[in-house]
This record gives C-alpha cells, structure tokens and sequence, in this order.
C-alpha cells in the first residue's frame, strides 16, 4: 500500500514536472528573444526606423523569436497540457 | 527585381524567416518528445503542424531557388532543399493522416537533413573565414550532417525523450546559425576584401 502511494506521488511529481516545462518553452523563447534584442538593439530597426527601407522595418529579427514564445505559449501549449494531464489521469485509473 | 528593392527583399531577411520556420520546428518537436507521439497527436490539427511548416518551408524554397540564386550550383542547392523539406513534409502529412502506414517513412527527415546538408557544403564556394555568411554556411553543412544521426535514431526509438529533446536543439542550432547570417559582414574580425563593404 505504501509503495503504490509512493508510486502515485512520483506520478504525479513527473506529470507536474512535463506540464511546467511544456508550459514554460514559450516564455523561454520569448525570453531568449528579449535578451537577444538588449545584447544587440540595432536588429530592432523600429528603435531608429529614419532612413530604413520596408523590408528592414518588417524584419526584426529577436521580435520573431518573442513572437514564436508567445505563440506557442498562447496557442499550443495550453490544449497540449490539457491532453497530457488527460492522458495521464486516464493511465492512473 | 533588385535584392533589397520594395519587391525583393535582402536574401539575409529571407534566412530570418527560414531560421524563424525552424524554431517553430523546434518548439513543436522538444514539446512533443517530453509529453510524446500520443498525447501530441491527440488533437488532429496539432498533428499537422509540423508537417505542414516542414511541407510550407519546402514549397516557399521553391520561390528562392528562383529569384534568390546567381549560379547553376546555388540554384541546384536550393532546389534540392526545397525538394527535401517538401519530400520529409508530404511523408509526416501522410503519416499523420494515416494514408501512409511504415514508420521507415520517417526516414525522409534524416535524409532530407543529410542532403541539404551536402548542398550547402558543395555550394558554398568560399572558405570559412570569407565573410560570415561562408561561416554560416559551412557551420550549417557540417550541423546537419553530423545531425543527421539523431533523427535517424529518432525513426527507430520515437518515443525517446532524450533523442527528441536532442533533435529539438539542432533545430535550435540550425535556427541560431541561420539568425546570425548576414549578407556582407565579418566573422571574428575576418573578411575577405573581395566581399564587398561590411555592415552590421
């Protein structure tokens, strides 16, 4: 009886543990892409937009990365938790 | 068209866009190796995501292979990453959709890998420390082709953590090579004069 708890909490130790990370990829990347743009500020053209072209102000290289985070965060990562803790209460019972 | 005109924009930005394609395979593939391959295809369209950005960027090579090239080997090179990344695509569609049944089918993305690979490496006509896209370059070959072990890995232990935790970060890494390639620009302090005028 004791191991079968013990198993139970390591379960559910694990199924937190994938969820914090699945949820925590986004950020990271939008994270990485902010720092990305402090180290190097000259990759945001819109900080100085006089005397740059169209294709220099669409292409802002860290907000992408900001962006592909943030998007992921938004849209895939919360069905995606959703599924695991399903999948994972439906292997518990 | 002029590179860089309001029709055609710098070939650098073009990579950007192709580094972003890349993270966002990352993203998908790093997600998918810590819940794994069930609980990612729960939802039938995140099933094809990756697919389909694999199947997009191949289909978008097309239009650079065409406006992007100056040379019959540079033409070739992107063609042939075009037709990769559209073969890997199409094979991941078919699987995800059940119209095709081998999990061999999956072999195109090592495949795919170790081509465009070959292409960049016999494309790239310049040595390493010519300018900083001719690093990339040779930095990007050699990534995929010595990477190409980990989706190979990946077809025949799909549920390892580790093996798709790694393919994520050479995903990473071909994004990151990729983000910092610009069209005229030194790497450490090098740059050939032939290269044209530097910029940041």
């Amino acid at each position: 009886m004791q191991i079968s708890t013990e198993l139970a909490q390591q379960s559910v130790g694990r199924r937190s543990r994938r969820a914090l990370v699945v949820l925590s990829v986004g950020p990271l990347c939008a994270f990485a892409g902010v720092v990305w743009a402090l180290l190097q500020p000259y990759r945001i053209t819109l900080l100085h937009p006089y005397g740059q072209g169209f294709w220099w102000l669409l292409s802002e290289p860290p907000i992408y990365v900001v962006l592909v985070g943030l998007l992921f965060y938004w849209l895939v990562a919360p069905g995606l938790v959703e599924d695991l803790e399903d999948a994972e209460r439906e292997r518990g019972l | 068209m002029i590179a860089g005109s309001i029709l055609m924009p710098p070939s650098e930005h073009v990579h950007w866009w192709f580094a972003t394609g890349f993270l966002i395979l990352a993203l998908c593939f790093g997600a998918r190796a810590v819940v794994g391959p069930e609980v990612w295809d729960r939802r039938p369209w995140r099933r094809y995501l990756f697919p389909s950005v694999l199947f997009a960027m191949g289909l978008l090579m097309f239009p650079v292979m065409v406006f992007f090239t100056n040379s019959t080997i540079h033409m070739v090179a992107h063609g042939s990453w075009a037709e990769s990344m559209m073969l890997a695509g199409g094979a991941q569609l078919g699987l995800a959709a059940g119209k095709l049944k081998s999990p061999l089918w999956n072999l195109t993305i090592p495949l795919g890998l170790f081509v465009g690979g070959v292409a960049i490496l016999v494309h790239e006509q310049n040595g390493w420390f010519y300018s900083r896209a001719a690093f990339g370059h040779h930095l990007l070959g050699w990534i995929a082709i010595g990477g190409t072990i980990i989706p190979l890995v990946l077809v025949f232990r799909p549920r390892s953590v580790a093996v798709g935790l790694c393919f994520a970060a050479l995903l990473v890494s071909v994004s990151t090579v990729l983000y910092a390639d610009r069209d005229t620009a030194p790497i450490f302090g090098h740059l050939s004069p032939e290269a044209g005028k530097p910029h940041r």
